[in-house]
């Protein structure tokens, strides 16, 4: 059956009874593990991501040390029960590619200056996955370097857009993932709502590009408040004492 | 550390802000580009050999009968694997594909995947059995935008990639039966912004002094992006990103196709 015959969109809903621009159901939970010193918890839809984060500590090889800035390092891991058909576990070329730019999206706003010769270390578990894995692991990530008081910028906020049935819609599932016509991730520094990953394959002119990019920004402004809420509470539970 | 980098790192950036390149460049023009196809025709079914100003790339293509993937079961399937031999600068290693390799080959088989460049369809030769394209990409010199490069010569190669004989269930390697069927061609071209300037098609300074950096992989639409660089972009720089990437796109694609 060719891609376009299957219908993802129908009545101007989607299959999940969502509208174009509206997003999965999303939970942050803040400082879930007891030995990482940062850590996030966020239920996506049905994904379902934990994120820990250990350092500034000591680096090693030592050729890797950086004596003007610590050296961040992400780690994004699917579990093989995250997926219907087992994922062997261990890296494969598509979790070594997300790990970098998940890396170089969050060295943008760390104040990696702070901590020459250092590592920071932040490893991304995907426990159950269902589409949109990076943009919920890079969220909780944020979320568990601000839990571990390592000073930042700003936080990162990601969400993708893309292309299903011809219409352009936020927060792709996974039906829509693997039949639509796109996805576009995208991570953006929510102050200067300006972009620290981005990533596209599919078919988009430049008009729609330009659609679905303002969609995902318009989603992860969203997030952001999610994530700032979640951080909050966290503190005021802790001068509550609950 | 790359110490040389570094210290050359703020003269590429006052140059850039004084609207220059250490090369000589406008900010939208590409190094020469030639490539040379069938650089290895005698054994390979497709290669080609591109150099991007010093920046050079070879990509073999290799054809065998396996099996389909299980939810296309009448498609021939592509695989694009990346090796940056240590040859082509002293910071690459031998053994396996690290990341920048991995992403590499990554950005150009999206490129090639998502336009429909290989008429997957065309590839099925009985049920559970289909042609599988191998797209190896072998960087010999790396002075910069490696990407490019590689999915100049990617493109490039499978354009002249000979379809081997296949009879009684059988390859008869040496021997031809027509080409490898493409519908169009794809071309990523990579911008780096440097101080709140798009530049294109960055040397190998300019990626140490890059902010961050952006490929978009064109044909009549955008069929791949990646950003790359701890930086950030703004939405103006990225659709002129965009824009230049369509722009350049079409100049290379004739090149690629020849006369």
């Amino acid at each position: 059956m060719a891609k376009e015959d299957i219908e993802l969109i129908k009545n101007g809903k989607r299959l999940d009874g969502r509208k174009f621009d509206e997003l999965r159901e999303i939970k942050i939970e803040v400082g879930v593990l007891s030995r990482a010193m940062g850590s996030a918890y966020i239920e996506w839809g049905k994904n379902k991501v934990i994120a820990a984060v250990y350092g500034p500590r000591e680096l090693h090889p030592k050729y890797l040390r950086d004596p003007r800035r610590a050296h961040l390092r992400c780690i994004y891991n699917l579990a093989p029960f995250s997926v219907e058909d087992r994922k062997r576990p261990g890296p494969d070329r598509r979790s070594v590619e997300i790990s970098k730019v998940s890396s170089d999206a969050l060295s943008s706003v760390v104040m990696l200056e702070k901590y020459p010769n250092t590592v920071i270390d932040i490893f991304i578990e995907i426990l159950q996955a269902d589409a949109g894995t990076r943009c919920a692991g890079l969220n909780a990530a944020s979320v568990a370097l601000a839990d571990a008081g390592i000073p930042m910028r700003d936080i990162v906020s990601s969400c993708a857009a893309g292309k299903v049935n011809g219409e352009i819609v936020l927060d792709l599932m996974k039906e829509e993932d693997n039949l639509g016509e796109c996805d576009l991730p995208v991570a953006i520094i929510p102050r200067k709502k300006e972009v620290v990953l981005l990533q596209m394959d599919g078919k988009l002119t430049r008009e729609e590009f330009k659609k679905a990019y303002e969609l995902a920004v318009d989603g992860a402004m969203r997030v952001y408040k999610m994530q700032k809420e979640a951080l909050i509470s966290s503190v005021n539970d802790v001068i509550i004492g609950e | 550390m790359e110490i040389e980098a570094c210290l050359r790192k703020d003269y590429i950036t006052n140059l850039v802000r004084e609207g220059k390149r250490l090369d000589g460049r406008r900010f939208d023009e590409y190094r020469n580009i030639e490539i040379e196809k069938n650089y290895v025709g005698e054994k390979a079914c497709g290669s080609a050999l591109v150099r991007l100003g010093e920046t050079k790339v070879l990509v073999g293509v290799s054809l065998n009968v396996g099996e389909p993937y299980p939810d296309a079961p009448e498609e021939g399937v592509m695989t694009v694997s990346a090796e940056l031999r240590p040859m082509a600068s002293p910071s690459f290693e031998a053994g396996p594909p690290g990341e920048e390799a991995i992403e590499v080959a990554r950005v150009v088989d999206r490129g090639i995947r998502e336009s429909g460049a290989i008429e997957m369809e065309k590839l099925f030769i009985e049920e559970g059995k289909v042609w599988i394209v191998f797209v190896d990409i072998h960087v010999l010199d790396q002075e910069g935008n490696m990407i490019d490069a590689s999915g100049i010569a990617s493109i490039a190669a499978l354009l002249n990639t000979r379809m081997p004989r296949y009879e009684d269930d059988q390859i008869i390697r040496g021997e031809w039966s027509g080409k490898l069927p493409i519908s169009c061609v794809p071309v990523p071209c990579t911008s780096v912004k440097i101080d709140d300037s798009i530049l294109i098609d960055p040397s190998l300074d300019e990626e140490y002094a890059m902010d961050a950096r952006l490929t978009v992989v064109t044909t009549d639409t955008i069929n791949a992006m990646q950003k790359g660089g701890q930086g950030a972009l703004k939405e103006d720089e990225i659709l002129s990103a965009i824009d230049l990437s369509f722009d350049k796109g079409n100049e290379i694609r004739k090149l690629i196709q020849g006369p």
